[in-house]
């Protein structure tokens, strides 16, 4: 196994007497595709929103490499290259696409302070923006606002504003949310063509999409990890086939 | 750079921010008082202040989304700033906006640090609560501010050693014009910055920018002292013009009004304030001149019906009606 890139330990989280997250220990190496799945309400985005720092962790650690992030401000871990994206579209309506990625690209850079010179002027950022959206095949439709664009593009679109932070670290909420079945596969396609840089980890609820890109997987039910391991074991679990198939414990 | 040496994207970028034919037009009208209406030049001064204050409140209301209905604060902090220092024997014009600027950029910044930290609905509150708040402070310290009366005995010298403020206003008029000029090509360049991208990516979704590694707080702090610095260099520019500062300077209404004014001409389009601040005032005039007691009757009015017909305020309206056009020709 590869270094760690982000680990968690002991993370806990309820809110009032419902436990949402409950000791989690979740290890994700360098490089790795992971899957998060489980039943709604599992605790997936939850673990997400605890990781980025979008919600504060009652007790636990997060480590991103070796470094303790448990502290820090979520633009701060992005930082530090643990980035998320959102399973409900969450985007600049009236900025265009290539706006959008050129606003992080120049938020990463520490261009986004500076108020004197005009934004046109910074290339370097605004190659790099749009370099992004070729490789993401959204060249085409880059100048038009943002809510205009087709529902897949707009998945894309997370995506690209996530790249353009430099991840080392991506958690994928979701990315292919209300895509039809067929558009799935070309948008994991392009996931996991993704730099081996990077470690990955997608809630998807597709099975077929998740054995098929996923090195290993995790089943989370009612806040807990209930098991982990490669697609074969999972596929073979009995618990893993109670909770999906069972399903009067968990609804 | 020149053209040729820009990649696509930049030039498609630099075609947004270009200077338009129309915008050229509308600084040169604004010359057209000292030709046509001499005798409003008072009025026109005016109409440049209001016009300053209205783009201060749009570099936060418009471009970062921070819905501010106390920010006379600033307006009536350089008022009494610029003000006093003129009372208290130092009439230059040019430093007693320097500080005007200054006193308001400080208390701007002070304040900015409770502003970040709050959006919408408890943002109108705290805004209004502080404006508040320095209303009644300035109406207790009569013995500076001269209280319910105003603020007398401010004396301004000439400007640039020449040029009297006349009781006609041409002088009043070419000054707040001219700083208004200035103020609008330094918010011009900003809004068309990394940092007016940041601010509209505020506006846009504040809960996407932590996640692209974007600190808001900072940002928000940013355009807040620099649109309380605005707002007390409008604020200055009333009170060296007039010779005079009242209470109402700091006032609710005040606050209410550049609001009004901004939503009238549409928020976020930099020509928003501008377009708002001459429409209310003139309309001002006029009404106020048939009927003075109901003019603000008629400013309900069109308030509602701007709202109503125009969501995006006149200028809105006026982008639209262009779309229109084009796509019928």
């Amino acid at each position: 196994m590869n270094a760690l890139a982000l680990a968690t330990r002991g993370l806990d989280k309820s809110f009032g007497s419902l436990v949402v997250a409950r000791d989690i220990e979740l290890k994700l190496p360098q490089g790795e595709r992971y899957a998060l799945i489980g039943p709604n309400g599992a605790g997936k985005t939850t673990l997400i929103n605890l990781m980025t720092g979008m919600l504060k962790p009652d007790g636990g650690h997060i480590f991103l490499g070796e470094k303790d992030i448990t502290a820090l401000k979520p633009e701060e871990r992005v930082k530090c290259g643990l980035v998320r994206t959102f399973q409900i579209n969450t985007l600049f309506p009236h900025l265009s696409a290539l706006e959008a990625v050129t606003l992080t690209v120049c938020e990463r850079r520490g261009y986004a302070r500076s108020w004197w010179r005009k934004l046109p002027a910074y290339g370097d950022a605004v190659e790099e923006a749009h370099a992004i959206l070729v490789s993401l095949r959204l060249a085409a439709s880059c100048y038009r606002p943002t809510r205009e664009l087709a529902y897949g593009q707009q998945r894309l679109l997370e995506i690209a504003l996530a790249l353009a932070t430099k991840p080392k670290v991506l958690l994928l909420d979701e990315p292919a949310a209300g895509v039809p079945q067929g558009e799935s596969a070309e948008l994991f396609s392009v996931i996991s063509d993704l730099s081996r840089d990077i470690a990955v980890l997608f809630i998807e609820h597709d099975m077929n999409v998740v054995f098929r890109f996923a090195h290993r997987i995790i089943v989370m039910v009612g806040g807990r990890i209930l098991v982990e391991g490669t697609p074969r074991e999972i596929a073979a679990d009995v618990r893993v086939r109670d909770v999906y198939l069972g399903g009067t414990r968990h609804g | 750079m020149t053209p040729s040496t820009l990649s696509e994207p930049q030039r498609h970028l630099e075609a947004q921010i270009r200077w338009q034919p129309v915008e050229l037009a509308f600084w040169l009208a604004t010359l057209l008082p000292f030709v046509f209406a001499p005798n409003y030049l008072v009025l026109a001064s005016q109409i440049a202040i209001t016009a300053l204050f209205a783009l201060s409140l749009d570099l936060i209301l418009g471009y970062a989304g921070i819905v501010s209905l106390g920010h006379a604060a600033y307006f009536g902090f350089g008022s009494y700033t610029a003000g006093l220092i003129a009372k208290w024997g130092w009439g230059e014009p040019l430093t007693g906006l320097a500080a005007a600027a200054v006193a308001a950029g400080v208390l701007g910044y002070a304040t900015s640090f409770i502003i970040a930290r709050f959006r919408h609905l408890a943002l109108i509150m705290i805004t209004l609560g502080l404006g508040l708040l320095l209303a009644e402070a300035a109406n207790s310290a009569g013995w500076l501010t001269g209280g319910a009366d105003g603020l007398q005995g401010v004396r301004m010298w000439k400007l640039f050693g020449a040029f009297q403020f006349d009781l006609y206003g041409t002088t009043a008029y070419t000054y707040s014009l001219t700083i208004l000029f200035l103020a609008f090509l330094l918010a011009r360049r900003l809004i068309n910055s990394p940092f007016g991208l940041a601010l509209r990516g505020i506006r846009e979704n504040a809960v996407r920018m932590p996640a692209i590694g974007a600190p808001s707080p900072a940002h928000i702090r940013k355009i807040y002292t620099i649109a309380a610095v605005m707002a007390g260099v409008a604020g200055g520019l009333l009170a060296q013009t007039t010779e005079t500062v009242s209470l109402e300077t700091l006032g609710f209404a005040r606050s209410a009004d550049v609001l009004v004014i901004l939503i009238l001409g549409g928020a976020g389009r930099l020509y928003g304030g501008l377009v708002g601040a001459i429409i209310y005032m003139v309309a001002r005039d006029q009404f106020s001149g048939i009927n003075p007691q109901y003019w603000y009757f008629w400013i309900g009015t069109l308030l509602i019906a701007v709202v109503l017909f125009l969501p995006n305020g006149v200028l809105g309206g006026l982008t639209r009606l262009m779309r229109l056009v084009r796509s019928a020709a």
